[in-house]
């Protein structure tokens, strides 16, 4: 790419919202990621009987849905980032293209 | 003799020391020749031999060779991760690890699959924007090219040789077991089939012959955790209920107090023995997590669709199927305590599984399907580890061919034509040398390799990539600088540690000068540490030009405008 395309589209209010709203959301979620799991495991370093304690009269533990929603969690958080990048950022970025290639 | 090596290594994989050891195979003793298995094993390698040649006559330049000309789909792709990702090591090897351990087990799969939205977060999208086919592209993408690229095919060898080490050993032993065919036969086997495929079909065979795999896998799987669930009437409380009465029952019969035996048996349904020091928890937690992010051979497959688009949708699919086979490697692992530890076919005179502990899944099979289940997914198991070191493979050609012989060596002045022979001559010369590693390494205790090649990825490629492609500040030395320290600290910190100075050397108890199960939490903070102070007192000219050149590299990576297309076929 030329050196003056890429100084006209870095200052371009489309491209600096795409920037901003991207790593906005990545980080975010980023964050979240890494609060989730290593909670998690710090909960099964320092709470073991937490873990181990019965939900109702069966022998299910509070760790089983637990360790199943971490799972979904890490599933359902890469949607969300894929579902809004797809219908956001990706409108953002051809409108940009169409913008500064025409 | 060897019998009780499976099951004391199954038992090492939730010890505390072992929580650097990765899902491995272990030893095996050979099995009687199994005819059914080896059928459905050969009409797999004879369809995807088919694909090979399909593929071979649409490989012509090295850009079909490493990407399949950039022409997958997302969702293909993302059945193609899943199938480069899950070895046969983490189905065989989680699903005896919940047998074992039950809430253990969990813990550790878990661990394999968080790293798949970071990847999406901070990488996906931009991988695929700035690169053309190796993660070195965009590692270099603004630094001077030839230490850049040095550092990057080192990383990717020396975690592709991990990880190709622990595949073919984890292959024969698997083959020897379930097929009942020689040690040193099955690696060879493993090998050549592997070089047919990246040889003459390149990222097109191997991307399908990973799509193929994942789709038996999941549907094998699938098919035994709906039985097992269907036998409990679609109730995990009664699931969980006949196992905890099986664990209960095995103590009683080892001679435990009704008291102790009730205390096992629950055992199986918390945390256990697994994560001991918060330390070794969050330092393997890290590199599992960020050397998802670092995999030389993951990383590639972002380069085979056509833009950041179907890049973000292919991640967002390989992460489901993955989830998705964690939870099923979970109820397997619980059905094998209720179907196979009770069925003394299964067991032999000391209660333990026959053919060793690795084998829940395997006699689980037989239990819910018969013979001909049984022998399904032995093939699959089979076809499981070949797709994984193919594209392990492809991925260590292209850093020689790619990263060393046409940007170090020709300066990029390559022709296509003799970039696809050095690929071709390095993919043969690497089947070799997996095989002869293969059988070397046969009777070593390798369940760290893998761990290792994580920790590796984690603490020299992720952070080298991360800080090229988000910091405007890093410099061609700043990155070599700390990659290189973080790949030479993950490796000497993990000799150091006692999976493999006192498990694996066989030095005394306690003499490891490395307390941690994983080296990633201090080799990643050296890498990133290094990596920022290098950058920030590197006053070169080079390192001007570093800087100036992120701005075009962010435009492009942040808009995918001027990322090379998709080749027209």
């Amino acid at each position: 790419m030329d050196p003056t395309l890429a100084q006209r589209i870095a200052q371009h209010p489309k491209y600096l919202a795409l920037k901003a709203r991207r790593s906005r959301l990545g980080w975010w979620l980023t964050a979240a990621m890494l609060a989730v799991y290593y909670g998690f495991i710090l909960l099964v370093a320092f709470d073991k009987p937490l873990l181990a304690s019965r939900l109702g009269d069966g022998v299910t533990t509070l760790g089983m849905p637990l360790g199943l929603a971490v799972i979904v969690f890490t599933v359902a958080i890469t949607g969300l980032y894929v579902r809004r990048a797809n219908r956001e950022f990706d409108r953002l970025a051809d409108q940009l293209r169409a913008e500064v290639t025409r | 003799m060897r019998t009780k090596l499976f099951l004391s290594a199954a038992l090492a994989l939730l010890a505390s020391s072992a929580l650097a050891a990765g899902a491995d195979l272990g030893q095996a003793v050979k099995q009687a020749t199994n005819w059914t298995a080896i059928s459905m094993f050969a009409v797999f390698v004879v369809a995807t031999l088919f694909i090979t040649k399909w593929a071979a006559s649409r490989t012509k330049s090295a850009a079909d060779f490493y990407t399949a000309g950039g022409g997958i789909t997302g969702f293909q792709n993302g059945l193609a991760i899943a199938g480069d990702y899950m070895s046969a090591a983490s189905f065989l090897g989680i699903s005896a690890a919940v047998m074992v351990s039950g809430f253990d087990g969990l813990i550790y799969s878990i661990g394999f699959l968080v790293g798949w939205p970071v990847v999406t977060f901070l990488l996906a999208e931009r991988l695929r924007n700035l690169g053309k086919f190796t993660f070195a592209d965009v590692a270099a993408f603004r630094f001077r090219q030839t230490p850049i690229r040095l550092f990057a095919a080192a990383g990717t060898l020396v975690v592709v040789a991990f990880y190709l080490i622990a595949q073919m050993v984890g292959a024969g032993q698997l083959i020897k077991l379930l097929f009942g065919l020689d040690y040193e036969l099955a690696v060879v086997i493993v090998g050549a089939l592997m070089m047919v495929y990246v040889l003459f079909g390149g990222m097109t065979a191997t991307t399908w012959v990973q799509i193929i795999k994942a789709v038996l896998l999941l549907g094998g799987a699938s098919f035994m955790a709906l039985m097992v669930l269907w036998h409990f009437g679609f109730s995990p409380e009664a699931m969980f209920a006949k196992a905890v009465d099986v664990k209960t029952q095995l103590a009683i019969d080892a001679g435990k107090s009704a008291i102790d035996a009730s205390a096992i048996g629950l055992s199986i349904m918390g945390p256990g023995g697994f994560v001991k020091d918060p330390i070794s928890a969050i330092s393997f937690g890290m590199a599992l997590m960020f050397g998802t992010a670092g995999l030389p051979h993951i990383l590639m497959r972002f380069f085979t669709v056509p833009n950041a688009r179907e890049a973000r949708k292919s991640v967002l699919w390989a992460t489901t199927w993955i989830g998705y086979f964690y939870i099923l490697t979970f109820i397997i692992g619980f059905g094998a305590i209720a179907f196979v530890l009770t069925n003394p076919q299964f067991l032999d005179a000391k209660g333990a599984l026959l053919g060793g502990g690795n084998m829940a899944a395997i006699h689980l099979a037989s239990a819910v399907g018969g013979n001909v289940f049984l022998g399904f997914i032995s093939a699959v198991a089979f076809a499981t580890i070949l797709a994984v070191v193919a594209g392990l493979t492809l991925s260590g050609a292209s850093a020689v061919s790619h990263d060393i012989y046409a940007t170090v060596i020709k300066k990029g002045q390559a022709s296509s034509a003799a970039e696809l022979r050095v690929s071709k001559l390095t993919t043969l010369a690497l089947g070799l040398i997996a095989v002869l590693l293969g059988i070397a390494f046969e009777k070593q205790n390798i369940a760290f390799m893998v761990s290792l090649a994580f920790a590796i990825a984690a603490s020299a490629n992720f952070p080298v990539l991360v800080m090229s492609v988000l910091w405007k500040d890093c410099t061609t030395r700043g990155a070599v600088a700390g990659g290189v320290l973080g790949l030479v600290s993950s490796v000497v910190l993990t000799v150091a540690s006692p999976a493999v100075w006192e498990a694996t050397l066989g030095h005394a108890k306690g003499s490891a000068l490395f307390p941690y199960a994983s080296p990633a939490l201090f080799s990643m903070a050296m890498a990133f540490t290094t990596i920022v102070v290098v950058s920030l007192l590197d006053k070169s000219r080079r390192a001007a030009i570093d800087r100036a050149g992120f701005l075009a590299q962010q435009v492009r990576s942040e808009t995918g405008i001027g990322a090379a297309m998709a080749a027209a076929h």
